[in-house]
């Protein structure tokens, strides 16, 4: 693996799209969103609640990693969860993609409780998402990656595949269409024939999302994206967050990074031992006591 | 140099211990046939391999049973040619009725091997896997089954080897190095690496071959990209429980009273052993190894002048070449196989 200093992200998309003429900005802009997200038109009314988390608590034998969370996500809003090292937003992640089952609580999304479904049903329904620690198919192409995404909304049979039915050449076709539609819209089209594991660091984080965005996710979670980026990075995967959040997509953020969390989200979660704290605008949240008291700790006279 | 050193030295040793002998002449004169006889051996190893390999790379798992699964496939062989008047002689059918015939008892191999391959995964896994059983319980299941298989069919058949059937009179169709071909190491050749090719082109090149490396390299990130597992993992069975059905047509009909038992037990380590040599959980590893054993069981066999040596000289070559390179000679996994 690259080191983040290595071959510079800049480039991509936002960089290509400076040096176009207005007009065939719009155009382009226009046949990738086209591709990348076809049913954005049909997403309802923004601001409906997407996704609810009801009193989610989560115990791992003794420990307690969420107690008694809730909170909502709104259609086409990008929330940001933020806290402390162990706060619990992986496990409250890892509760909502059905990685864990809540030990108590549920979520819903879109009003249906998510239950026993199994991981890929989930999927399947709607919640996709990237890791903290990148978990590429590592010998497989950029392109490839992608196109295992694209594959959970697909219908072809397994006898359909093995002789090779025009649905499913057809349906190979589209995806590899739509593979390469996402690998430009996150800016790496270039190297979209590259092994994952040959990628530079900064690629193999955008590819990760390529790859979660192929599932048709209503709902994106990225679990600390900028891990490990450099103030230009960070820049510029913002402007890639607010473009998936205006292509029709509603994003969930996990990230340490204020800077970048105050720029970027429309909402905040705070969790702080597996509570939440505090839930509000960015500008709210700066200045409210408790998050202060967590992020930079109660000075000691204060304490309680 | 070496070869006419070993010549002149073949006299002394063949004084040696009775058991042992070193016959360096019929070495060298059968080279040629021993290559392509051993090619045709290794075409079924490579075929049975497959199944072993696959599972591996998708479960880590040696499925042991998988040698069960290829004697079942034979038994289904063996009733249907039976039934469609196949016997200890050749029948007397044109070449369409005969390849019909055996297309007809093939299919019926693949479908049974595979139907047995898909219930061993569901009834002495899947309940293990759900309950995340430890490695060495799937290990101990696996080994399991595999007796239990075998022993009731030892229980409904017998000890001893089915009737031969012969399936027709093999003929030599051309000359290479002075060795003669025959028809029958060319069908089997060929038709095992057909299947194989398909195999490999549906791994690489369709969307549940995707899904099936997905899981092969990550499991978990596969199924949170919507790839359903289980599905994936019956799909590998499935699939080597094919190869193994046909790998018994092209098994029975170079060993016709090879029907037993027990018929699957060695082979099914050869086969193995071929997978290991050749990367385990690596579709062409299992190719490469699979021919490499066949041919080289040949060569010990003939150099020592007793079919006994076979196994002893195959397997001293697999530790060799296990030493030089511990992971196999192509040395990935499934999940790395690619375009």
């Amino acid at each position: 693996m690259s080191t983040p200093s290595e071959p510079p992200v800049e480039g991509g998309l936002v960089a290509e799209l400076e040096l176009m003429t207005p007009e065939q900005r719009a155009a382009h802009e226009a046949e990738v969103a086209d591709v990348v997200a076809p049913d954005r038109e049909i997403a309802v009314a923004v601001g409906d609640t997407l996704l609810s988390m009801e009193n989610v608590t989560m115990r791992f034998g003794g420990l307690v990693a969420l107690d008694d969370v809730s909170f909502d996500i709104r259609r086409g809003e990008i929330l940001g969860l933020i806290g402390p090292n162990g706060a619990g937003k992986t496990t409250c992640f890892n509760a909502l993609t059905g990685v864990y089952r809540p030990s108590s609580g549920r979520v819903l999304l879109e009003g249906a409780p998510l239950g026993r479904r199994q991981r890929f049903q989930i999927t399947q329904l709607g919640i996709a998402r990237t890791f903290q620690n990148i978990r590429l198919f590592s010998e497989m192409t950029a392109l490839e990656n992608v196109v295992v995404g694209t594959d959970a909304r697909h219908r072809t049979s397994v006898m359909g595949a093995l002789f090779r039915v025009p649905r499913h050449t057809r349906e190979e076709k589209q995806a590899i269409e739509r593979a390469m539609a996402l690998l430009e819209f996150v800016g790496i089209a270039d190297r979209a024939a590259d092994k994952a594991r040959n990628l530079p660091y900064g690629y193999q984080r955008r590819l990760e999302i390529a790859r979660a965005l192929a599932t048709e996710p209503k709902l994106l979670c990225l679990d600390e994206p900028a891990a490990g980026f450099n103030p230009a990075e960070k820049d510029n995967l913002m402007g890639l967050i607010r473009k998936i959040r205006d292509d029709g997509y509603t994003v969930l953020l996990i990230e340490h990074d204020m800077r970048l969390v105050m720029g970027v989200t429309d909402r905040i979660v705070v969790l702080e031992f597996g509570k939440k704290i505090a839930e509000g605008l960015p500008t709210e949240i700066r200045d409210d006591p408790a998050v202060v008291a967590a992020y930079l700790g109660v000075p000691d006279d204060d304490a309680p | 140099m070496l070869v006419t050193h070993l010549l002149a030295r073949g006299q002394v040793l063949a004084q040696g211990p009775d058991w042992i002998s070193f016959d360096v002449g019929a070495f060298v004169d059968q080279f040629w046939s021993n290559t392509f006889d051993g090619l045709t051996y290794g075409a079924i190893y490579a075929l049975i391999a497959m199944g072993y390999t696959m599972v591996y790379g998708v479960l880590q798992l040696i499925n042991f049973a998988h040698s069960e699964v290829f004697i079942v496939g034979a038994y289904a062989l063996f009733f249907t040619l039976a039934a469609l008047g196949f016997g200890p002689s050749a029948p007397n059918l044109n070449v369409f009725a005969l390849v019909g015939d055996l297309v007809l008892a093939m299919l019926v191999a693949m479908l049974a091997a595979g139907a047995i391959a898909i219930l061993l995964e569901r009834v002495a896994y899947r309940p293990l896997r759900r309950r995340k059983a430890p490695r060495l319980a799937f290990l101990i299941t696996a080994i399991g089954a595999s007796f239990a298989i075998q022993y009731a069919i030892f229980a409904w058949r017998g000890p001893n080897p089915e009737p031969a059937l012969i399936m027709f009179r093999q003929q030599p169709v051309f000359e290479v190095f002075g060795a003669i071909i025959y028809d029958q190491q060319i069908v089997i050749f060929v038709a095992a690496l057909v299947l194989m090719v398909v195999v490999d082109q549906f791994v690489n090149r369709t969307r549940l071959g995707r899904g099936l490396r997905a899981v092969a390299q990550d499991p978990d990130t596969a199924t949170l990209m919507g790839v359903n597992r289980e599905r994936v993992i019956t799909l590998t069975f499935l699939i080597g429980g094919f190869l193994a059905g046909a790998a018994a047509l092209f098994y029975v009909m170079k060993v016709p009273a090879g029907v037993q038992y027990n018929g699957g037990f060695i082979l099914g380590i050869k086969a193995f052993a071929a997978a290991v040599l050749g990367g385990i959980g690596n579709i062409r590893g299992a190719l490469i190894g699979g021919l490499l054993l066949g041919v080289i069981g040949n060569y010990g066999q003939t150099l020592f002048g007793n079919a006994q040596w076979t196994d002893v000289v195959a397997f001293v070559v697999l530790v060799g070449i296990l030493m030089v390179r511990p992971t196999g000679l192509l040395g990935e996994s499934l999940g790395k196989a690619r375009v």
